[in-house]
Protein backbone atom coordinates (compact mmCIF):
# COMPACT_ATOMS: atom_id res chain seq x y z
CA UNK A 1 0.00 0.00 0.00
CA UNK A 2 1.49 3.01 -1.34
CA UNK A 3 -1.47 5.69 0.61
CA UNK A 4 0.12 7.96 3.56
CA UNK A 5 -0.55 6.72 6.88
CA UNK A 6 -3.00 8.75 8.78
CA UNK A 7 -1.53 9.26 11.87
CA UNK A 8 -2.50 8.09 15.45
CA UNK A 9 -3.66 9.89 18.57
CA UNK A 10 -4.15 8.71 21.73
CA UNK A 11 -7.77 9.75 23.42
CA UNK A 12 -7.93 10.72 27.34
CA UNK A 13 -11.69 11.10 28.42
CA UNK A 14 -12.64 13.12 32.04
CA UNK A 15 -16.25 10.79 33.05
CA UNK A 16 -17.24 13.93 34.93
CA UNK A 17 -15.94 16.98 36.62
CA UNK A 18 -13.79 16.23 39.49
CA UNK A 19 -12.28 13.33 38.07
CA UNK A 20 -8.77 13.39 36.10
CA UNK A 21 -8.82 12.37 32.21
CA UNK A 22 -8.02 9.15 31.76
CA UNK A 23 -6.88 6.87 29.01
CA UNK A 24 -9.34 4.54 26.89
CA UNK A 25 -7.97 4.16 23.25
CA UNK A 26 -6.43 5.92 20.19
CA UNK A 27 -8.11 6.65 16.83
CA UNK A 28 -6.36 7.55 13.65
CA UNK A 29 -7.02 10.74 12.11
CA UNK A 30 -5.13 13.65 9.61
CA UNK A 31 -5.18 16.29 12.49
CA UNK A 32 -6.55 17.17 15.86
CA UNK A 33 -10.16 18.69 14.23
CA UNK A 34 -10.47 15.36 13.23
CA UNK A 35 -8.94 13.48 16.03
CA UNK A 36 -11.05 15.39 18.40
CA UNK A 37 -14.56 14.49 16.36
CA UNK A 38 -13.51 10.66 16.05
CA UNK A 39 -12.41 10.08 19.79
CA UNK A 40 -16.24 11.96 20.50
CA UNK A 41 -17.98 9.19 17.63
CA UNK A 42 -15.73 6.11 19.19
CA UNK A 43 -15.33 6.44 22.64
CA UNK A 44 -18.41 8.69 23.56
CA UNK A 45 -21.65 7.15 22.48
CA UNK A 46 -23.27 6.73 25.90
CA UNK A 47 -22.46 9.95 27.97
CA UNK A 48 -18.82 8.36 29.24
CA UNK A 49 -17.61 11.80 29.81
CA UNK A 50 -17.77 15.88 29.11
CA UNK A 51 -13.95 16.50 28.00
CA UNK A 52 -11.75 14.95 25.81
CA UNK A 53 -8.15 15.05 25.17
CA UNK A 54 -6.48 13.85 21.94
CA UNK A 55 -2.75 13.65 21.80
CA UNK A 56 -0.08 12.45 18.80
CA UNK A 57 0.54 8.63 19.94
CA UNK A 58 4.78 9.73 18.90
CA UNK A 59 4.56 12.71 20.91
CA UNK A 60 4.53 10.25 24.29
CA UNK A 61 7.70 9.61 25.72
CA UNK A 62 7.18 6.45 28.01
CA UNK A 63 9.49 4.59 31.13
CA UNK A 64 11.53 1.90 30.28
CA UNK A 65 9.08 -1.33 31.68
CA UNK A 66 12.62 -3.48 31.40
CA UNK A 67 14.16 -1.10 33.84
CA UNK A 68 11.15 -0.72 35.93
CA UNK A 69 12.65 -2.16 38.72
CA UNK A 70 15.67 0.67 39.14
CA UNK A 71 12.83 2.85 37.86
CA UNK A 72 10.28 2.32 40.63
CA UNK A 73 12.37 0.32 43.40
CA UNK A 74 14.11 3.29 45.43
CA UNK A 75 9.86 3.79 46.35
CA UNK A 76 10.22 0.67 48.49
CA UNK A 77 13.38 0.90 50.77
CA UNK A 78 12.78 4.28 52.09
CA UNK A 79 9.95 3.47 54.77
CA UNK A 80 10.44 6.88 56.68
CA UNK A 81 8.22 8.24 53.88
CA UNK A 82 5.44 6.91 55.54
CA UNK A 83 3.31 8.30 58.52
CA UNK A 84 3.32 4.46 60.74
CA UNK A 85 7.48 5.06 60.55
CA UNK A 86 7.01 7.71 63.68
CA UNK A 87 6.11 6.37 67.00
CA UNK A 88 3.83 9.27 68.69
CA UNK A 89 2.49 8.20 72.21
CA UNK A 90 -1.30 6.89 72.21
CA UNK A 91 -1.59 9.69 74.99
CA UNK A 92 -1.30 12.24 71.73
CA UNK A 93 -4.20 11.18 70.20
CA UNK A 94 -4.75 11.14 66.56
CA UNK A 95 -2.38 12.36 63.94
CA UNK B 1 -18.55 -8.55 18.60
CA UNK B 2 -17.86 -11.34 17.21
CA UNK B 3 -15.08 -13.09 18.04
CA UNK B 4 -14.37 -16.88 17.31
CA UNK B 5 -12.45 -19.82 18.29
CA UNK B 6 -9.51 -18.39 16.67
CA UNK B 7 -8.80 -20.24 12.99
CA UNK B 8 -4.97 -20.90 12.30
CA UNK B 9 -3.50 -19.83 15.20
CA UNK B 10 0.11 -20.53 15.40
CA UNK B 11 1.26 -19.84 19.10
CA UNK B 12 5.35 -21.69 18.78
CA UNK B 13 7.85 -19.19 20.63
CA UNK B 14 11.42 -19.90 20.19
CA UNK B 15 12.76 -17.97 23.49
CA UNK B 16 14.54 -19.69 26.06
CA UNK B 17 13.13 -21.85 28.85
CA UNK B 18 14.27 -19.76 31.45
CA UNK B 19 12.30 -16.31 29.68
CA UNK B 20 9.00 -18.54 29.10
CA UNK B 21 8.79 -19.57 32.61
CA UNK B 22 9.46 -16.22 34.01
CA UNK B 23 6.40 -15.19 31.86
CA UNK B 24 4.23 -17.84 32.24
CA UNK B 25 5.17 -17.00 35.87
CA UNK B 26 3.27 -13.97 35.31
CA UNK B 27 0.51 -15.06 33.60
CA UNK B 28 0.07 -17.90 36.41
CA UNK B 29 0.01 -14.79 39.39
CA UNK B 30 -2.75 -12.86 37.19
CA UNK B 31 -0.85 -10.18 36.22
CA UNK B 32 -2.23 -8.11 33.11
CA UNK B 33 0.47 -8.04 30.25
CA UNK B 34 1.22 -4.24 28.93
CA UNK B 35 2.23 -3.58 25.49
CA UNK B 36 5.81 -2.50 25.79
CA UNK B 37 6.44 -5.55 28.22
CA UNK B 38 8.48 -8.58 27.08
CA UNK B 39 6.19 -11.09 26.17
CA UNK B 40 6.77 -14.88 24.01
CA UNK B 41 7.00 -14.01 19.98
CA UNK B 42 4.34 -16.24 19.69
CA UNK B 43 1.91 -14.83 22.43
CA UNK B 44 2.48 -11.31 20.54
CA UNK B 45 1.49 -13.08 17.19
CA UNK B 46 -1.29 -15.43 18.67
CA UNK B 47 -3.12 -11.95 19.89
CA UNK B 48 -2.44 -10.04 17.04
CA UNK B 49 -3.98 -12.53 14.72
CA UNK B 50 -7.22 -13.00 17.71
CA UNK B 51 -7.41 -9.73 18.31
CA UNK B 52 -7.60 -8.41 14.10
CA UNK B 53 -9.59 -11.24 13.20
CA UNK B 54 -12.16 -10.32 16.28
CA UNK B 55 -12.21 -6.48 15.09
CA UNK B 56 -12.95 -7.53 11.47
CA UNK B 57 -15.89 -9.43 12.05
CA UNK B 58 -16.68 -6.39 13.78
CA UNK B 59 -16.36 -4.86 11.03
CA UNK B 60 -17.92 -7.05 8.29
CA UNK B 61 -20.80 -7.80 10.50
CA UNK B 62 -21.95 -4.17 10.13
CA UNK B 63 -23.26 -5.60 6.78
CA UNK B 64 -25.79 -8.09 7.00
CA UNK B 65 -27.70 -5.29 9.47
CA UNK B 66 -26.59 -2.50 7.52
CA UNK B 67 -28.45 -4.15 4.72
CA UNK B 68 -32.18 -3.70 6.84
CA UNK B 69 -31.91 -0.12 8.53
CA UNK B 70 -33.43 1.40 5.17
CA UNK B 71 -36.20 -1.07 5.38
CA UNK B 72 -36.68 -1.31 9.11
CA UNK B 73 -40.49 -1.56 10.25
CA UNK B 74 -40.68 1.24 12.37
CA UNK B 75 -38.91 4.28 13.07
CA UNK B 76 -37.65 2.88 16.69
CA UNK B 77 -37.18 -0.05 14.70
CA UNK B 78 -34.41 2.04 12.60
CA UNK B 79 -33.34 3.83 15.19
CA UNK B 80 -32.11 0.64 17.40
CA UNK B 81 -30.29 -0.77 14.16
CA UNK B 82 -28.49 2.29 13.32
CA UNK B 83 -27.39 2.23 16.79
CA UNK B 84 -26.33 -1.45 17.21
CA UNK B 85 -24.57 -1.12 13.90
CA UNK B 86 -22.76 2.33 14.93
CA UNK B 87 -21.65 0.37 17.93
CA UNK B 88 -20.31 -2.69 15.72
CA UNK B 89 -18.06 -0.14 14.20
CA UNK B 90 -16.98 1.44 17.23
CA UNK B 91 -15.60 -2.31 18.28
CA UNK B 92 -13.94 -2.69 15.37
CA UNK B 93 -12.38 0.32 15.73
CA UNK B 94 -11.43 -0.25 19.70
CA UNK B 95 -10.11 -3.87 18.94
CA UNK B 96 -8.33 -2.14 15.97
CA UNK B 97 -6.45 0.20 18.81
CA UNK B 98 -5.36 -2.84 20.97
CA UNK B 99 -3.96 -4.61 17.81
CA UNK B 100 -2.04 -1.55 17.21
CA UNK B 101 -0.23 -1.42 20.94
CA UNK B 102 1.13 -4.85 20.02
CA UNK B 103 3.69 -3.17 16.75
CA UNK B 104 0.94 -4.05 13.98
CA UNK B 105 -0.49 -1.39 11.78
CA UNK B 106 -4.47 -0.45 11.04
CA UNK B 107 -3.43 -0.13 7.24
CA UNK B 108 -1.32 -3.59 7.28
CA UNK B 109 -4.55 -4.92 8.69
CA UNK B 110 -6.65 -3.41 6.63
CA UNK B 111 -4.72 -4.80 3.53
CA UNK B 112 -5.25 -8.06 4.97
CA UNK B 113 -8.71 -8.05 5.31
CA UNK B 114 -9.08 -6.98 1.72
CA UNK B 115 -6.60 -9.25 0.41
CA UNK B 116 -8.97 -12.12 1.63
CA UNK B 117 -5.61 -13.00 4.16
CA UNK B 118 -6.78 -12.19 7.30
CA UNK B 119 -10.05 -14.31 8.39
CA UNK B 120 -13.21 -12.73 10.22
CA UNK B 121 -16.49 -14.36 11.75
CA UNK B 122 -17.86 -17.04 9.13
CA UNK B 123 -21.53 -16.24 10.29
CA UNK B 124 -21.13 -12.82 8.80
CA UNK B 125 -21.27 -14.82 5.52
CA UNK B 126 -24.79 -15.73 5.26
CA UNK B 127 -26.80 -13.90 3.93
CA UNK B 128 -29.94 -11.80 5.93
CA UNK B 129 -32.88 -12.59 4.15
CA UNK B 130 -35.55 -10.83 5.40
CA UNK B 131 -36.76 -8.80 8.80
CA UNK B 132 -36.73 -11.60 11.20
CA UNK B 133 -32.95 -11.80 10.67
CA UNK B 134 -32.31 -8.82 12.56
CA UNK B 135 -34.29 -10.42 15.68
CA UNK B 136 -32.21 -13.61 15.07
CA UNK B 137 -28.62 -11.77 14.67
CA UNK B 138 -29.55 -10.00 17.81
CA UNK B 139 -30.44 -12.74 20.13
CA UNK B 140 -28.43 -15.19 18.14
CA UNK B 141 -24.94 -13.81 17.00
CA UNK B 142 -24.76 -11.17 19.66
CA UNK B 143 -25.81 -13.69 22.20
CA UNK B 144 -23.20 -16.28 21.03
CA UNK B 145 -21.04 -13.31 21.29
CA UNK B 146 -21.31 -11.98 24.58
CA UNK B 147 -20.40 -15.78 25.65
CA UNK B 148 -17.44 -15.78 24.29
CA UNK B 149 -16.36 -11.87 25.29
CA UNK B 150 -17.25 -12.06 28.62
CA UNK B 151 -14.43 -14.43 29.51
CA UNK B 152 -11.95 -11.79 27.57
CA UNK B 153 -12.40 -9.33 30.03
CA UNK B 154 -10.28 -10.93 31.82
CA UNK B 155 -7.79 -12.02 29.28
CA UNK B 156 -3.48 -11.68 30.09
CA UNK B 157 -3.21 -8.73 27.75
CA UNK B 158 -4.57 -5.83 29.16
CA UNK B 159 -5.18 -3.90 26.02
CA UNK B 160 -7.41 -6.66 24.76
CA UNK B 161 -9.25 -6.95 28.33
CA UNK B 162 -10.16 -3.57 28.30
CA UNK B 163 -11.57 -3.09 25.33
CA UNK B 164 -13.69 -6.24 25.66
CA UNK B 165 -15.11 -4.30 29.53
CA UNK B 166 -16.10 -1.47 26.78
CA UNK B 167 -17.99 -3.90 23.99
CA UNK B 168 -19.55 -5.66 26.47
CA UNK B 169 -21.34 -3.07 28.20
CA UNK B 170 -22.55 -2.97 25.12
CA UNK B 171 -23.45 -6.21 23.87
CA UNK B 172 -26.98 -6.45 26.22
CA UNK B 173 -28.17 -3.57 24.44
CA UNK B 174 -27.60 -5.78 21.11
CA UNK B 175 -29.29 -8.91 22.40
CA UNK B 176 -32.11 -8.06 23.86
CA UNK B 177 -33.16 -5.85 21.19
CA UNK B 178 -32.91 -8.78 19.01
CA UNK B 179 -34.72 -10.89 21.53
CA UNK B 180 -37.53 -8.06 21.14
CA UNK B 181 -37.91 -8.23 17.77
CA UNK B 182 -38.42 -12.06 17.83
CA UNK B 183 -40.59 -11.74 20.38
CA UNK B 184 -43.13 -9.08 18.58
CA UNK B 185 -43.10 -11.56 15.76
CA UNK B 186 -43.84 -14.52 17.63
CA UNK B 187 -46.82 -12.56 18.94
CA UNK B 188 -48.12 -11.17 15.88
CA UNK B 189 -49.99 -13.19 13.15
CA UNK B 190 -49.06 -16.83 12.03
CA UNK B 191 -46.50 -15.98 8.96
CA UNK B 192 -45.13 -13.12 11.33
CA UNK B 193 -43.98 -16.49 13.70
CA UNK B 194 -43.32 -18.20 10.48
CA UNK B 195 -40.77 -15.63 9.49
CA UNK B 196 -39.03 -15.89 12.96
CA UNK B 197 -38.97 -19.74 12.90
CA UNK B 198 -36.94 -19.50 9.62
CA UNK B 199 -34.82 -16.97 10.84
CA UNK B 200 -34.29 -19.51 13.81
CA UNK B 201 -33.42 -22.54 10.95
CA UNK B 202 -31.41 -20.56 9.31
CA UNK B 203 -29.29 -19.11 11.81
CA UNK B 204 -29.35 -21.93 14.64
CA UNK B 205 -26.34 -23.51 13.02
CA UNK B 206 -24.15 -20.87 12.24
CA UNK B 207 -24.46 -19.44 15.39
CA UNK B 208 -23.34 -22.75 16.80
CA UNK B 209 -20.35 -22.66 14.75
CA UNK B 210 -19.10 -19.36 15.36
CA UNK B 211 -17.63 -20.98 18.42
CA UNK B 212 -14.96 -22.54 16.51
CA UNK B 213 -14.23 -25.83 16.12
CA UNK B 214 -14.33 -28.97 18.69
CA UNK B 215 -11.59 -28.90 21.03
CA UNK B 216 -10.33 -31.71 19.96
CA UNK B 217 -9.35 -30.23 16.61
CA UNK B 218 -8.43 -26.93 18.18
CA UNK B 219 -4.95 -27.66 17.51
CA UNK B 220 -3.71 -24.14 19.63
CA UNK B 221 -6.04 -23.67 21.79
CA UNK B 222 -4.38 -25.20 24.67
CA UNK B 223 -1.30 -22.85 24.54
CA UNK B 224 -3.94 -19.72 24.59
CA UNK B 225 -5.55 -21.05 27.33
CA UNK B 226 -2.23 -21.73 29.36
CA UNK B 227 -1.36 -17.94 27.90
CA UNK B 228 -5.05 -16.95 29.60
CA UNK B 229 -5.76 -15.57 26.43
CA UNK B 230 -8.43 -17.75 26.31
CA UNK B 231 -10.65 -19.05 29.66
CA UNK B 232 -13.09 -21.75 28.55
CA UNK B 233 -12.67 -24.22 25.57
CA UNK B 234 -14.77 -23.71 22.29
CA UNK B 235 -16.89 -26.63 23.33
CA UNK B 236 -17.33 -25.00 26.91
CA UNK B 237 -18.76 -21.95 25.47
CA UNK B 238 -20.73 -23.62 22.69
CA UNK B 239 -22.48 -25.61 25.50
CA UNK B 240 -23.17 -22.83 28.54
CA UNK B 241 -24.49 -21.04 24.91
CA UNK B 242 -26.67 -23.75 24.16
CA UNK B 243 -28.37 -23.99 27.60
CA UNK B 244 -28.85 -20.01 27.92
CA UNK B 245 -30.65 -20.33 24.48
CA UNK B 246 -32.89 -23.25 24.37
CA UNK B 247 -35.26 -22.32 27.07
CA UNK B 248 -35.60 -18.19 25.45
CA UNK B 249 -36.61 -20.46 22.16
CA UNK B 250 -39.12 -21.89 24.32
CA UNK B 251 -40.18 -19.10 25.63
CA UNK B 252 -40.81 -17.48 22.14
CA UNK B 253 -42.93 -21.02 21.46
CA UNK B 254 -40.13 -21.53 18.44
CA UNK B 255 -38.64 -25.04 17.58
CA UNK B 256 -34.60 -25.20 17.78
CA UNK B 257 -33.68 -26.85 14.42
CA UNK B 258 -31.84 -30.02 16.03
CA UNK B 259 -34.15 -33.05 16.00
CA UNK B 260 -31.27 -34.78 18.28
CA UNK B 261 -30.96 -32.29 20.98
CA UNK B 262 -32.40 -33.10 24.13
CA UNK B 263 -32.19 -32.57 27.88
CA UNK B 264 -28.43 -34.79 29.51
CA UNK B 265 -28.49 -35.20 33.19
CA UNK B 266 -24.59 -35.75 33.31
CA UNK B 267 -23.47 -33.12 31.38
CA UNK B 268 -21.65 -30.34 32.82
CA UNK B 269 -20.58 -32.38 35.00
CA UNK B 270 -23.64 -33.90 36.31
CA UNK B 271 -25.80 -30.04 36.68
CA UNK B 272 -27.49 -31.48 33.53
CA UNK B 273 -27.57 -29.27 30.12
CA UNK B 274 -28.25 -29.58 26.16
CA UNK B 275 -27.03 -32.54 24.13
CA UNK B 276 -27.07 -31.57 20.86
CA UNK B 277 -27.07 -33.12 17.12
CA UNK B 278 -23.32 -33.32 14.93
CA UNK B 279 -22.49 -29.93 13.61
CA UNK B 280 -22.15 -29.68 10.06
CA UNK B 281 -17.82 -28.75 10.06
CA UNK B 282 -17.39 -29.58 6.36
CA UNK B 283 -20.12 -26.60 5.85
CA UNK B 284 -17.88 -24.60 8.33
CA UNK B 285 -14.61 -24.81 6.98
CA UNK B 286 -16.44 -24.15 3.43
CA UNK B 287 -17.21 -20.61 4.43
CA UNK B 288 -14.46 -19.90 6.05
CA UNK B 289 -12.27 -20.90 3.14
CA UNK B 290 -14.18 -18.08 1.04
CA UNK B 291 -16.81 -20.31 -0.28
CA UNK B 292 -20.21 -19.09 1.81
CA UNK B 293 -22.85 -17.58 0.09
CA UNK B 294 -21.65 -14.09 1.15
CA UNK B 295 -17.67 -14.02 1.28
CA UNK B 296 -17.32 -12.57 -1.86
CA UNK B 297 -19.97 -10.22 -1.43
CA UNK B 298 -18.72 -8.77 1.97
CA UNK B 299 -14.89 -8.27 0.44
CA UNK B 300 -16.53 -6.82 -2.50
CA UNK B 301 -18.43 -4.20 -0.07
CA UNK B 302 -15.22 -3.09 2.25
CA UNK B 303 -13.26 -2.93 -0.80
CA UNK B 304 -15.54 0.21 -2.39
CA UNK B 305 -15.62 1.22 1.60
CA UNK B 306 -12.26 1.91 1.47
CA UNK B 307 -11.30 2.54 -2.41
CA UNK B 308 -14.68 5.30 -2.51
CA UNK B 309 -12.74 6.98 0.92
CA UNK B 310 -9.39 6.91 -0.42
CA UNK B 311 -9.89 10.88 -1.25
CA UNK B 312 -11.19 11.79 2.45
CA UNK B 313 -8.54 10.55 3.51
CA UNK B 314 -6.48 12.14 1.18
CA UNK B 315 -7.86 15.55 1.34
CA UNK B 316 -7.75 15.76 5.44
CA UNK B 317 -4.15 14.94 4.90
CA UNK B 318 -3.76 17.68 2.68
CA UNK B 319 -5.65 20.21 4.56
CA UNK B 320 -3.53 18.86 7.83
CA UNK B 321 -0.29 19.46 5.91
CA UNK B 322 -1.76 22.83 5.20
CA UNK B 323 -2.72 24.01 8.22
CA UNK B 324 0.59 23.11 9.62
CA UNK B 325 2.17 25.06 7.11
CA UNK B 326 0.56 28.20 7.91
CA UNK B 327 0.85 28.27 11.84
CA UNK B 328 4.40 27.91 10.95
CA UNK B 329 4.32 30.75 9.06
CA UNK B 330 2.53 32.75 11.35
CA UNK B 331 4.77 32.30 13.95
CA UNK B 332 7.55 33.39 11.87
CA UNK B 333 6.10 36.11 10.82
FE1 LIG C 1 -19.82 -6.03 18.63
FE1 LIG D 1 -23.10 -6.61 18.95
Amino acid sequence: MTEQETPLWEVFIRPRNGLAHRHVGSVHAADEVLALDAARDVYTRRGEGNSIWVVRSDAIAASDPDHADETFDPTADKIYRHPTFYEIPEDVGHM
Amino acid sequence: MYSQGLIGADGRTEESEAFLDAFQKRIDAEEKIEPKDAMPEGYRRTLIRQIGQHAHSEIVGMLPEGNWITRAPSLKRKAALLAKVQDEGGHGLYLYAAAETLGVSREQMTEELLSGKAKYSSIFNYPTLNWADMGAIGWLVDGAAIMNQIPLCRCSFGPYARAMIRVCKEESFHQRQGYEIMLTLCRGTAEQKQMAQDALDRLWWPALMMFGPHDADSAHSEQSMKWKIKRFSNDQLRQKFIDATVPQAEYLGLTVPDPDLRWDDSLNGGKGGYAHGDIDWDEFWRVVKGDGVMNRDRIKARKKAWDDGAWVREAALKHAEKRAMRKTQEAAE
